[in-house]
């Protein structure tokens, strides 16, 4: 029998149903590659001015974690290359693991996929559609960037070589959602796991480019995108290793697919209590026995993260001691504590963001649980629906609190036994973790509208989080203008450990929050449910 | 004799979709009352709109003497609702689920709860994503039989129940009846309603097309039969009340008022019957018989 039946009618069907949002990753990355590579052009037109940059660059292991290893920053494509190369893989892989897990487990989850399974479609078609569809993206993300860019007069080598490496991270970590939405049976934990990979993965590359460890940067597909060199000598073969990876879990995916029934994960679902336990009680007893799992799982993910991060830091000014030039660099930002300082606030301002993604998560859970129709039962048996909304809100700040509280305390273990300072370092890099809570509330607070006021555009938190991001990024090197800036909270969040404590703008950021919640609260009210 | 619920005149529009256009519905305290209507008509528009889901566009509602939107919180105490597409929250067992929502209505009875799993052979350890449809309605059913409200709002709730949980469900639904409760029985098997219901709203496009007694509608209702005779049959089609009177030899297919019913049977038994079936019109026949003229007018 032909596995395969109906492969094309489905991939038809998940380019039909992903057209926009598909067509907008694509956009956001393509644009984010043209865009840098024109802003460097404007900046720095000459090579001299190029040199200065360069100088002022080479071997800051701050930019070497945040951005990635530096191969040629003399010429305007590998300024490009090095700015984009990270932060476009990273957003290939995250398009490439929402869509495949939005059309495998999601599907299957909410049984869409056994209205089509029932119809004239092989085993495997279900799958292969939506790897299709992300490979096919992969594709012309390699073909969109390397022509926009030969056509800004960048080489064209080094433009398809970059493009290509985009390609490469969507493959894998499609492929690899494909594996990681056979083993679980809610699109959730699917999506979770694999983009948890993706998250580490860029933290493997940042710290094996910043402390010297060059295997962390070579066993991570984000590395190897950068590790392509592309503009610095391409070194093509390393295309190979994505093609190789994808290659592989595609092959553990349809061995896995062809071991479960549908619907079925490989960890068969076990019977639970007959009873409720005496904890499970009111819209609130509820609201945790569903955030539980999660908030656990993301409480283990940032004490693994916080203790990595704060164990290297102390490595990031070793490496510099390492030549004569890198010492002046060393002086220049202060000396040794100086540069561990701006390390250690640099990956504070990533798990900043890390914090908001909880944020979102957490509070767009509310809109979820409607969407699905269990608020309804919850709503009818009478829940006000503030409270419960209300519920669903406390373990979004709280959660995000408590992540925020919980990995400064372990970056600041980790790094203040390591730099045998315990008592002066735990504080200050706790305090750092401690004033990205408010960045992150305002998120959660514009989910919490968002669900309020216009819940069927709950997904523009999302769209405003990325913005928030590439701002963080890629703002003050393409010299944005600061009213661009200053729109992203996390600007204002004090640089800390090493920067200047201001309560104000973190004052303002609780308000922002306190007016956005309020909104969404008044809003949930009035509206029809559904 | 007092009303549960009492709507006027009540709008609703999703957009331009009009669901409700001046729809009306009375139920008496006590009653277990059909609202009946085929797929789409407004029923379960009607239903959240009761439950303070939605807000109407215009008319009034009023349920147990209150405002539904503004008094949801503590009418809701009052009342339970088994809705006709049960979803549970996938890691939680049906068991916990009947434990939470009898808490948050403030109350479960405990040897009717054991009683309830025990007649609808709910296994209560099993989690919420493993049930099939039929099963996350029994949960649903139970919480709702097992609560202490005074008012059952049901919403096609035996859609997916086989025949014999079918029965125990309307076994279930007499008992309340008889214990005083008011029901809303939304459903569109019509002979679920004739075994359970004293009165009869019947919905179509958002509007109230008939209310009354059973007695009162039963002129909207035939039977079909199909019989097998021992004879060839004659004279049949001179009875009152017979339609689409089909004879192939000794094979009878045919229609009848039901209140014509015994006369027919008495005649088909002259005959000799070798084999019966009776079957009551699907509601959606009966509209299709008794409103497609008045649309087309």
């Amino acid at each position: 029998m032909n596995t395969l039946v109906g492969t094309g009618f489905l991939t038809r069907l998940v380019l039909r149903r992903e057209r926009v949002q598909l067509t907008a990753w694509l956009a956001v990355i393509a644009l984010l590659a043209v865009g840098t590579a024109a802003s460097f052009a404007q900046l720095y037109p000459t090579q001299q001015g190029r040199a200065e940059f360069a100088a002022s660059l080479q071997g800051n292991p701050v930019f070497l974690a945040l951005t990635g290893p530096m191969f040629d920053l003399t010429t305007l494509g590998g300024m490009t290359a090095w700015r984009v190369a990270g932060i476009g893989s990273l957003l290939a892989a995250f398009m490439a693991v929402f869509t495949v897990v939005r059309h495998t487990r999601a599907d299957e989850e909410n049984g869409r996929l056994e209205l089509l399974g029932a119809g004239v479609v092989g085993r495997r078609a279900p799958l292969t559609a939506p790897l299709l569809t992300v490979f096919g993206a992969g594709l012309v993300l390699a073909l969109v960037v390397g022509g926009a860019l030969t056509a800004k007069g960048l080489p064209a080598a080094g433009s398809f070589a970059l493009g290509l490496g985009f390609a490469g991270a969507a493959w894998v970590f499609g492929a690899l959602a494909a594996v990681t939405a056979q083993l679980s049976q809610s699109a959730r934990a699917a999506t979770g796991i694999a983009a948890g990979v993706v998250v580490l993965t860029f933290l493997m590359r940042a710290l094996g480019d910043s402390t010297g460890a060059d295997w962390l940067s070579w066993i991570s597909p984000i590395g190897w995108t950068q590790q392509v060199r592309a503009f610095a000598d391409e070194r093509w073969w390393v295309l190979a290793l994505p093609l190789v990876t994808t290659s592989l879990l595609v092959a553990l995916a349809y061995v896995l697919v062809a071991r479960r029934d549908l619907g079925g994960g490989l960890l068969a679902t076990r019977p639970g209590p007959a009873r409720a336990s005496a904890s499970l009680r009111g819209s609130f007893g509820l609201a945790w026995r569903l955030h539980r799992a999660s908030l656990l799982s993301w409480l283990i993910s940032v004490v693994v993260l916080g203790l990595v991060l704060g164990a290297l830091a102390e490595s990031v000014s070793d490496v510099l001691r390492t030549s004569d030039q890198l010492q002046r660099i060393l002086a220049a930002l202060g000396g040794s504590k100086g540069v561990v300082d701006l390390f250690l606030a640099a990956m504070l301002s990533i798990v900043g963001l890390v914090g908001a993604v909880y944020a979102v998560q957490s509070t767009l859970r509310a809109r979820g649980e409607e969407s699905a129709q269990r608020a309804e039962p919850v709503l009818t048996a009478s829940v006000g629906r503030t409270r419960w909304f209300g519920g669903h809100l406390v373990f979004a700040f709280g959660g995000t609190a408590l992540l925020m509280a919980v990995v400064g305390a372990a970056m600041g273990l980790a790094h203040g036994l390591r730099a045998g300072d315990l008592g002066g370092e735990l504080p200050r890099v706790l305090a750092g973790a401690l004033v990205q809570i408010p960045a992150a509330w305002v998120l959660a607070g514009l989910a919490a509208a968002l669900t309020g006021v216009l819940p069927r555009a709950v997904g523009l938190a999302w769209a405003v989080l990325v913005v928030f991001f590439l701002l963080g990024q890629l703002g003050q090197m393409l010299q944005l203008s600061q009213w661009l800036l200053d729109v992203s909270p996390f600007t204002h969040v004090p640089k800390l450990p090493g920067g200047e404590f201001t309560a104000q703008p973190l004052c303002w950021m609780v308000a922002v929050t306190v007016v956005l919640t309020a909104v969404g609260l008044i809003g949930f009210r009035r509206r029809d449910l559904g | 004799m007092t009303t549960a619920i009492s709507v006027s005149g009540l709008r609703k529009s999703f957009g331009r979709a009009r669901a409700l256009d001046g729809l009306d519905l009375t139920v008496t305290t006590g009653e277990v009352h059909g609202f009946l209507g085929p797929n789409g008509a407004g029923k379960s528009t009607t239903i959240r709109v009761l439950l303070g889901l939605l807000r109407a566009d215009g008319g009034t509602a009023e349920l147990l003497g209150g405002d539904p939107w503004r008094e949801a919180t503590q009418l809701h105490r009052r009342l339970a609702y088994v809705p006709g597409d049960v979803t549970l929250w996938p890691s939680l067992t049906g068991g916990e689920v009947i434990d939470l929502l009898g808490r948050l209505r403030g109350g479960l009875n405990q040897g009717r709860r054991a009683e309830l799993l025990e007649r609808f052979e709910l296994d209560p350890t099993k989690k919420g994503r493993t049930y099939s449809k039929g099963n996350r309605q029994k949960v649903a059913l139970v919480a709702a039989l097992a609560s202490e409200a005074e008012l059952l709002i049901l919403d096609e709730p035996t859609s997916g129940l086989d025949p014999l949980m079918e029965e125990v469900f309307r076994e279930c639904v007499a008992q309340e009846r008889d214990a005083g409760r008011t029901v809303l029985l939304s459903s569109h098997i019509l002979a679920e309603v004739e075994a359970l219901c004293d009165r009869v709203s019947i919905i179509r496009n958002g509007q109230t097309v008939e209310t009354g007694t059973l007695a009162e509608l039963r002129h909207l209702t035939r039977t079909s039969i199909t019989a097998e005779l021992g004879a060839e049959p004659t004279g049949l089609a001179e009875l009152p009340g017979v339609h689409d009177l089909d004879v192939q030899g000794t094979r009878v297919k045919l229609e009848v008022d039901t209140a014509e019913l015994d006369a027919v049977l008495r005649r088909l038994t002259e005959f000799g019957v070798r084999g019966l079936t009776s079957q009551p019109p699907t509601l959606e026949e009966l509209f299709l018989r008794h409103y497609t003229d008045e649309v087309r007018a």
